[in-house]
């Protein structure tokens, strides 16, 4: 008995977030929404617990499930960063939904199932775990998308997602079918063993697997559901679209690349070039032209997991370690823009235009400063945190000598510099409009911490560095 | 030829048939009604491999309930297929010329197909022969022990499925009266009967 | 201990900076004073501990910096050469804060002023604990910003923007070739931290940088600028232009930061850093010569100034050349004793000034005072003390100091000890000239103010009276009590053991007591013969300045216009990098630049923008579509470029 539970610790947070979420869709059904609040503190306390869970787990490297589902460092640092997202979404989103009367228990359950799923694709050793972990993730999402369900937009912003997400299962299980029919197996350890040159069937196979799983961290040229769905979500949904299930999809897509096919590192190595370049490229100049915030955030982000996947192009150690420290930073400057977004209220209601945010600065100069860290951190200025994202993933690219991704990405950054410095200015340059409802405690808080964070990272950071660089050693 | 190669190119090209059909038909309950068609036939190929459980499965929940459920919801709702259709021939030149990239790429690939020397041995769990157990048997078998967890994980995967249709529909109409069975049963005389005296000449 | 020392004063500016408005100005001013006299306290403690007692501190905090070869620690490090520094900054930053409660009474921006203060003081003592050149660097740095901000402290005064402006520019010069000279010390050797550095100097002997076709000798090119750094923040000739502008900030201010402590952090720094400077005597001799020459050159300026503080700021000037003297000389324990004791009395003049200033009602120009003694006894008592002090009469602390770094010039053996000799045998008595000029002018003869002013003439708050009566103690023991420890050999094994590093095994120590009688003799010859012309000039022939002023104007000219300093660099250096700013921006920039790059390119952004967007079309079927096209780009382009 003793051996199975000591087996089983690697799987415990999981098990964990699962078993709270079964006990409280029970107590949800019986008691409704008016225990909503409740329900979302126990969702925070067991996404909490998890994270905790995790961290606890000794050092190495542990195979469950007959070696499907691996925990090592690479894997903790993920977790822990996708469960902290997601938490910090959640407690953000309480007094959005409170204010748009739609207080429902469901969406802490959803964020709850949706970070079970991020977890498993973060640990996923073999193509069916990999599929399990992003089904289990997509399908909570695409019903949180649609959560506004009285709203027309939002209900759209789900089916498209939900439509699209069903395409790219298909492309996704599609190449793991040619990569299983090219090696024998499935198990990522079994595919890097049998995948040790090229061919024709396992470099088609790998396409449309790391075009599936492009999908899911919106990038370049699949990325086109991104834009709608994040303007149409509800907007903590869209904060938590934007944060947790990024660095979930990213950890997969490094540990699929570095962990199945270390074998064939040229072929995927120019997969991720050409989305990379396409994200940051489009990412840099579609937002130009947006007029709403979240869809500015929306290709924000489609041009930051283009930056994030410069450094998982270069294939090195120091490669996966810059991705890391950019998704930790990346997370924490989303987190902090959208706990402002979310501040953008007037009159009762939600608005999303860039112009509402007129004369922040004066109406609101602790906001405005705050968010401007976090625009100006997004620009890539140092000495914010958002610089030295940037550095470490263009370092990596430099020293496996990708010199043109690494130009085109600081041209890149340029032109995106553009959008976000134009909200700079709008803040603090423009005549000011009337003030906003003053903003929620949970916001106050994640935007402090966030922007402590952004602004003071430069000083000490060693810590983050450290656990990154160790982490991503647990990979090569 | 063998008889069951003769059954296998026959239920192979009544599915790709059948399958073209289900997006070429322009009476959007003959493409359902092709789709089952599709299902039978590819229920078809897997008994000829021996997976009859597989196949009767994939009759009973995709015939029987998947495609029904379609075939209501198309003859339910009122889509004018024919102005959706509307962009068809617009994009038919590129549509087309994608399609038929991706043909014959994936020509190449079986062209480059080459069984992998070890695959029998890389296989987990093959399936016994029907003498030591039945289909479903070696079905269970493997997926209650070694793939518990893809089993559970399937089963959570239903339960948001589950959730999510509840959440995005189920309302509650202020307006529409509904049974309370316990509160109904737990009445009494007392909370539901009230006595007044009335004095004669004069109302409540 | 050492941490509180250090992050007291950070503590004092967290608080009075972020919740100052809260808390309000009293509270401000009484909780950094605490701190800092806590600090100060602690500081005296480990002085002895660290200095007498020998137990020197090595504390790594954390690192700060690993990139590749290069580790950068936060570090503290406290031998007996900090220990010195430790104690100056400390007693004069929490004395000046406390006179600050009283001088600074009616300003409205008082979290604000003690705010900087502290920050300052914690940069400073970031400065002095470093163990490695980038955190020395760093609190280089952060002294040179708190100077800026306390300079412009009234920043709706446009002179106190334009000396802020000009104190941190010219800082900027010297800073620039103390980065180059911590490059080049990295490049080198490979490492930044002291210890290191130390061990490899040696080997960096004969080895030589190549620059413009030349090869210069390494350590004499890194020791060189390295000094160029000292000379902008220690205010030495050519980049001492800021320091007499710097006085339009606060008093308590000048006191603390141009004549205690900050201005002092390049001669600490040479003294920190005497095991590369002792390997380069070419180095040493310019050391020499520039201290010396600005030791005269800022003492014949102070002659005829007529502003209270700028003639004590000249002051300073000068006795920051004498520092370097004995730096140069290789009498570095010499120079650091006349830091020690310079702190005291200088800060006294400047607090003393400050006193007099407040009891004029900002009055600066001393030809407006006069007859002042009679009013405020107090301070005049505590200004005399100071100018005793300054001048070098017996047995006060400047006496020691100032004559042993003569003596030392006089003993040294580099090519310029001589010259530096001479310059400040004749400074010190330019020296008692303007000293006395000044409390002649200011606290003597008639009064020369309006009557209105001299009636509201009245004593300053005991809180800063408190303040001047310490650091008048200082002023006259400290000289006599401290000789041993910085001027005996004695005091090199039982105090400053390795902190310091001599190529010769300090011997000028030795031999600066058996200088010859006249050599003793001539500071003090000097500076009677000071006091006796300033007698002469404004207290029995008060016509006599003026008459002597146009009878030789152009001398008077030069030394009125400080050497014409400001107007040569505003020629050389001002107007044509205004001309080139003016040029690259109007044509180069507007006209070229702009109409062919960012305008033309962000017009280019734009239709790009326009045409990305407009694939965003809402619909389903596009946004599917483009997957597929996506897809079937990627393995075209693996088939067509074969797959292996």
């Amino acid at each position: 008995m003793n051996v199975v539970v000591t087996s089983l610790t690697p799987v415990l947070p999981e098990i964990v977030v699962l078993g709270g979420a079964l006990v409280l869709v029970l107590l949800g059904a019986a008691k409704g929404d008016r225990i909503a609040g409740i329900m979302d503190a126990a969702c925070i306390a067991l996404l909490l617990i998890a994270a905790v869970l995790v961290m606890a787990v000794p050092d190495g490297r542990f195979e469950v499930f007959g070696g499907s589902f691996v925990f090592d460092g690479f894997a903790r640092f993920m977790k822990v960063l996708t469960l902290i997202g997601a938490a910090a979404a959640l407690f953000m989103s309480i007094d959005f939904w409170k204010k748009e009367k739609l207080h429902r228990y469901e969406f802490g359950l959803l964020v709850l199932t949706a970070s079970a799923g991020m977890m498993v694709m973060v640990s996923a050793n073999d193509l069916i775990m990999l599929y399990m972990g992003i089904e289990l993730m997509s399908l909570s999402l695409y019903v949180i998308a649609a959560f506004d369900r009285d709203n027309v937009r939002s209900s759209e912003a789900g089916l498209k997602y939900f439509v699209l997400g069903a395409l790219s299962s298909g492309m996704l299980l599609y190449g793991a079918s040619l990569i299983y029919g090219f090696t024998g197996t499935v198990s990522f350890t079994g595919i890097a063993a049998a995948a040790k040159s090229p061919s024709t069937g396992l470099v088609f196979g790998l396409v449309f697997l790391f075009a599936g799983l492009a999908f899911k961290v919106s990038a370049v040229p699949f990325h086109m559901w991104t834009p709608d769905v994040y303007e149409g979500a509800p907007t903590p949904v869209t904060a938590f679209f934007s944060a947790a299930p990024k660095v979930a999809a990213i950890a997969i897509f490094v540990r699929v690349a570095t962990g199945a096919f270390p074998g064939i590192v040229p072929q995927w190595q120019q997969i991720v070039i050409f989305i990379s370049i396409a994200s940051m490229v489009l990412g840099a100049f579609a937002a130009i032209g947006q007029t709403n915030i979240k869809r500015l955030m929306a290709y924000s982000s489609i041009g930051n997991i283009g930056f994030a996947l410069v450094g998982l192009s270069a294939g090195t150690a120091s490669g996966v370690a810059g991705v890391l420290i950019y998704m930790v930073i990346y997370m924490a400057m989303t987190l902090g823009t959208f706990a402002c977004i979310l501040a953008m209220r007037r009159n009762g209601k939600a608005v999303e235009e860039i112009d509402e945010l007129a004369g922040l600065a004066r109406t609101h100069p602790a906001t405005a400063f705050m968010l401007g860290a976090m625009m100006f951190s997004l620009a890539g200025i140092p000495p914010l945190a958002g610089f030295f994202a940037k550095f470490y993933v263009f370092l990596a690219a430099i020293e496996a000598r990708l010199f043109a991704l690494a130009v085109i990405g600081v041209l890149a950054s340029v032109v995106g510099a553009y959008y976000y410095l134009r909200i700079v200015k709008i803040m603090y340059m423009d005549e000011p409009k009337a003030p906003f409802e003053p903003m929620a405690v949970p916001l106050r808080v994640a935007l402090g911490v966030s922007g402590l964070f952004v602004i003071f990272f430069f000083i000490y950071p060693a810590p983050i560095v450290a656990a990154a660089q160790a982490a991503a050693k647990s990979l090569f | 030829m063998s008889i069951v190669g003769l059954f296998f190119y026959l239920f192979a090209f009544v599915l790709l048939a059948s399958a073209f059909m289900v997006i070429a038909a322009r009476n959007p309950v003959h493409s359902v009604l092709f789709l089952i068609l599709a299902f039978v036939n590819a229920a078809g190929l897997f008994l000829i491999l021996g997976a009859e459980f597989l196949a009767m499965i994939l009759v009973v929940v995709y015939v029987g309930a998947v495609a029904v459920l379609f075939l209501f919801v198309v003859m339910m709702l009122d889509v004018d297929f024919a102005e959706l259709r509307q962009g068809f021939m617009q994009y038919l030149p590129v549509g087309a010329m994608v399609g038929l990239i991706f043909l014959v790429e994936l020509l190449l690939v079986v062209g480059a197909w080459v069984t992998a020397p070890n695959i029998n041995a890389a296989i987990k769990a093959p399936i016994p022969p029907l003498s030591q157990a039945t289909n479903t048997e070696a079905i269970g078998l493997v997926l209650y022990t070694t793939y518990i967890h893809y089993f559970q994980l399937a089963g959570i995967v239903l339960l948001v499925a589950m959730i999510g249709a509840i959440v995005l529909t189920l309302r509650h109409k202020p307006n529409v009266k509904r049974q309370n069975i316990a509160a109904q049963i737990a009445r009494t005389p007392a909370d539901s009967v009230e006595v007044r005296k009335v004095k004669s000449g004069r109302g409540l | 201990m050492i941490q509180a020392i250090v992050f007291l004063p950070l503590l004092g500016f967290l608080i009075a900076g972020i919740f100052g408005r809260l808390i309000g100005a009293r509270v401000a001013g009484l909780l950094t004073s605490t701190l800092l006299v806590i600090a100060a306290l602690l500081s005296w403690y480990v002085f002895f501990n660290t200095g007498f007692g020998g137990h020197e501190i090595r504390l790594r905090l954390f690192t700060w910096i690993a990139a590749g070869g290069l580790s950068v620690d936060w570090a503290l490090r406290v031998d007996g050469l900090v220990a010195v520094m430790l104690v100056v900054v400390n007693s004069v930053s929490a004395l000046v804060h406390i006179y600050s409660i009283g001088y600074m009474e009616e300003d409205p921006h008082q979290p604000r002023f003690f705010a900087y203060l502290s920050l300052f003081t914690f940069a400073m003592l970031m400065l002095v604990t470093a163990d490695n050149l980038v955190q020395l660097f760093f609190g280089w740095e952060g002294v040179g910003l708190a100077s800026y901000l306390l300079i412009g402290f009234w920043y709706h005064k446009p002179e106190a923007n334009a000396a802020a402006i000009k104190a941190f520019i010219v800082n900027r010069i010297g800073d620039f070739g103390f980065a180059l000279g911590i490059f080049a010390v990295y490049a080198l050797i490979g490492s930044v931290a002291y210890d290191t550095i130390f061990a490899e100097a040696k080997t960096l002997a004969g080895k030589t940088i190549p620059l413009f076709g030349h090869n210069f000798d390494a350590l004499t090119v890194i020791c060189l600028l390295l000094f160029v750094g000292a000379m902008g923040k220690s205010a030495q000739f050519l980049l001492h232009t800021w320091l007499p502008d710097a006085m339009e900030g606060p008093t308590p201010v000048s006191a603390l930061i141009h004549a205690a402590t900050m201005v002092t952090a390049g001669v600490f720094m040479v003294a920190r850093l005497s095991p590369l400077f002792e390997l380069a005597p070419t180095a040493l001799t310019v050391v020499t010569f520039v201290g010396a020459l600005t030791a005269f050159f800022a003492a014949t300026v102070g002659l005829v100034q007529n502003d209270i503080k700028r003639i004590v700021a000249y002051s300073t000037c000068s006795q920051l050349g004498y520092m370097f003297v004995a730096m140069g000389v290789g009498a570095y324990s010499v120079g650091m004793f006349h830091l020690f004791t310079h702190a005291a009395f200088k800060a006294l003049l400047f607090l003393g000034s400050g006193s007099v200033i407040h009891a004029m009602h900002h009055e600066q120009d001393i030809r407006k005072m006069g007859g002042l003694a009679k009013h405020i006894p107090f301070t005049y008592a505590m200004m005399l003390i100071g100018t005793l002090a300054l001048t070098g009469f017996p047995f006060t602390a400047g006496f020691y100091s100032k004559d042993a770094v003569i003596e030392a010039a006089f003993a040294g053996h580099n090519s310029m000890a001589q010259f530096a000799f001479w310059m400040t045998v004749i400074a010190a008595g330019l020296t008692s000239f303007y000293s006395w000029r000044l409390m002649f002018l200011t606290f003597h003869g008639k009064t020369r103010a309006d009557h209105h002013t001299i009636e509201h003439v009245h004593e300053s708050p005991k809180v800063m009276l408190a303040t001047l009566v310490i650091l008048a103690t200082g002023a006259i023991v400290l000289g006599f009590a401290f000789k041993g420890v910085f001027t005996s050999e004695d005091g090199i094994t039982g105090f400053f053991r390795d902190s310091i590093f001599s190529a010769n095994g300090h011997k000028i120590l030795e031999e600066l007591h058996q200088v010859p009688l006249w050599v003793k003799l001539a500071p003090l010859v000097m500076m009677i013969g000071g006091f006796l012309v300033a007698y002469q000039f404004y207290i029995r022939k008060p016509e006599l300045p003026k008459a002597l002023a146009e009878q030789q104007p152009l001398l008077y000219q030069f030394l009125l216009n400080k050497w014409y300093f400001d107007e040569i660099y505003d020629f050389l250096f001002v107007r044509p990098a205004m001309w080139i700013g003016r040029t690259l921006w109007k044509r180069g920039d507007g006209f070229v630049i702009d109409g062919f790059g960012p305008d033309g390119v962000s017009a280019r952004v734009l239709d790009v923008t326009r045409n990305v967007v407009r694939l965003q079309t809402g619909y389903l079927y596009h946004y599917a579509f483009v997957m597929l096209i996506g897809v079937a780009a990627l393995i075209t382009w693996f088939l067509v470029r074969g797959a292996g």
